[in-house]
């Protein structure tokens, strides 16, 4: 299994009310899931959970066949490069060109830079950004940037990628568009994780749905839809 | 390791915080230049304790005529007790290494000799000056010996030992130099805390960077390496400047000024100065090293 929660509860120092309350499921190999919610339901804490950038208050979170709990510091940095991120804002390096904010993900991880000659085009034209390598992210559409990000999180062929609403600044016409990309990855074989408002998305694509709300799984369905109106 | 994407970091992350950079080389310039010159005078005490205490004498003054001191109350010295106290002398070797005996002719001469460029010598008479026996001692620091079998015996005006002179001499330099070293020090602190500073701004403005190295698994010590680099990097100029100026103090200050003045005391050499730079060196690089890693130990968590 890719991801297991135990019973994680996390409760913010500064909160009262836990962001996750005693929360407990499995995402296997090759899932795409949608989590979904109203704001402040708990979302993006599950994902940084999965991500190690917070620790649970209660309960053990396993990615990727490890206790996060009992991971020592220094073997995170291994973890993370098996995981992709997305994220809503894109975070590119703005004074870098497509290839260099790409290439930069390979260079800080030591990978020599035959290898990252060699990848970064392939991945470019898996997001289907070639012949755009040299442009700086304000050179681009929002759609776009958000590829570069993906491509960047793509790259080491992660067995998981993480995206917290990855579509949320951006239009219908190019969520769909970046839909089709991370569909195209799960089928790669990565599987993803994403956060979403976007309820055309999850019922056009009618994966697993898992609902939040207050911090408590309140439905998960194999092929759900998006469904606040219950 | 991609050295040259690690090269080109470090070149941005400086050009980025040119200002802050600045700052750190000169202040570590500024504050290992005052601790190389106070090691440089602590070796320049130890050249010249060498130097003098080969030379230093215990001298002893016989009466004169007019010597007003209780051991002198029968007048000059008689040519029996000078025997006598020759005899002695000789009796405490090998304590008493070399003897000497001064005559007022003697002394007379070597006083119009160091003093030939000034006026007093001819308000000088040989009379004036008493006869002495100079005395080295294979152990200097055995004065003592000397002093109790002479001082205070007739025909003997005084013991005189030129090292207690030497040696209030040497404390002022001491103290000079430990005042050097305090400031020195505090200069230091200062450059750590300075350093403290840039680090956590460099961090900052740098945090878009360092997150998303963080994000898709960089490892703690690439991210921090270019940091630490940069820190190390600035030190390292600011340590050659301060080296530049520490040969400067030799060249100049000592080898053309000090010691065409001073002939007849020695100076440290360039053997000194070839010792203390490679401290300088180390004590800078390690100091700002330290300061960056602990600083973003606290500022680039995992
Ligand atoms: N760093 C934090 N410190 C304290 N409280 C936090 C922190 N992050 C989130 N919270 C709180 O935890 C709860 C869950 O927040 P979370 O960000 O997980 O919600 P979300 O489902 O992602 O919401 P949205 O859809 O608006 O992104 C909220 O009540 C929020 O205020
Ligand atoms: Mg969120």
């Amino acid at each position: 299994m890719v991801i297991l929660f135990d019973h994680v509860t996390k409760v913010y120092a500064s909160q009262q009310r836990p962001a996750l309350d005693d929360v407990s499921l499995e995402v296997e190999k090759g899932e795409f899931v949608f989590l979904v919610g109203p704001s402040g339901s708990g979302k993006s804490t599950f994902l940084r959970l999965v991500l190690r950038e917070e620790r649970p208050t209660k309960g053990s979170v396993w990615v990727l066949g490890k206790d996060l709990s009992r991971l020592s510091n220094w073997k995170i940095p291994a973890l993370r490069r098996q995981v992709g991120t997305v994220f809503q804002d894109f975070r590119l390096l703005p004074n870098k060109t497509v290839f260099e904010n790409i290439a930069f993900a390979l260079e800080v991880i030591g990978k020599p830079s035959g290898h990252i000659k060699k990848v970064v085009p392939e991945v470019l034209e898996v997001v289907g950004l070639e012949g755009k390598e040299g442009r700086r992210p304000d050179e681009l559409s929002g759609g776009e940037q958000q590829r570069v990000a993906i491509a960047r999180a793509f790259v080491n062929r992660p067995m998981l990628l993480i995206a917290d609403e990855p579509t949320g600044n951006l239009d219908p016409g190019t969520s769909i568009g970046i839909m089709k990309l991370l569909d195209r990855i799960n089928k790669l074989g990565t599987t993803v994780v994403m956060s979403t408002h976007d309820s055309q998305i999850v019922d056009q694509m009618r994966r697993r749905v898992i609902e939040l709300d207050s911090g408590h799984v309140v439905r998960d369905q194999s092929r759900g839809v998006y469904g606040y109106a219950r | 390791m991609r050295a040259t994407f690690v090269a080109s970091e470090v070149g941005t992350g400086l050009r980025r915080n040119l200002t802050m950079t600045i700052a750190v080389i000169i202040t570590v310039a500024v504050s290992l230049a005052l601790f190389g010159a106070s090691l440089l005078v602590r070796a320049q005490v130890s050249t010249m304790k060498d130097f003098w205490y080969d030379k230093v004498e215990v001298s002893i003054f016989l009466c004169s005529k007019g010597s007003d001191t209780p051991s002198c109350a029968g007048g000059a010295v008689t040519a029996a007790q000078r025997d006598q106290i020759k005899t002695d002398l000789e009796s405490l070797r090998p304590l008493v290494q070399e003897i000497f005996y001064e005559s007022k002719a003697d002394a007379y001469a070597r006083f119009k000799e160091q003093f030939k460029n000034s006026p007093i010598v001819s308000n000088v008479s040989e009379d004036a000056l008493p006869e002495s026996f100079r005395v080295k001692l294979s152990d200097p620091t055995k004065y003592d010996v000397v002093a109790s079998a002479f001082a205070g015996r007739p025909g003997i005006e005084q013991v005189n030992d030129q090292r207690q002179i030497l040696d209030k001499f040497f404390r002022l330099l001491g103290g000079l130099q430990l005042i050097a070293l305090l400031i020195a020090l505090v200069m230091l602190v200062v450059t750590v805390l300075l350093i403290v500073n840039t680090m956590r701004v460099a961090a900052f403005s740098r945090r878009r960077e360092t997150s998303i190295m963080r994000l898709v698994g960089a490892s703690n010590f690439y991210i921090q390496l270019p940091f630490l680099l940069e820190a190390a990097l600035a030190a390292g100029l600011g340590a050659v400047l301060a080296i530049v100026g520490l040969v400067a103090m030799k060249s100049i200050l000592i080898d053309q000024v000090l010691a065409p003045s001073f002939q007849f005391t020695a100076f440290v050499g360039w053997d000194a100065v070839l010792a203390i730079a490679p401290i300088m060196l180390v004590t800078g690089v390690l100091l700002a090293g330290l300061a960056a890693f602990f600083t973003l130990r606290k500022y680039l968590r995992v």
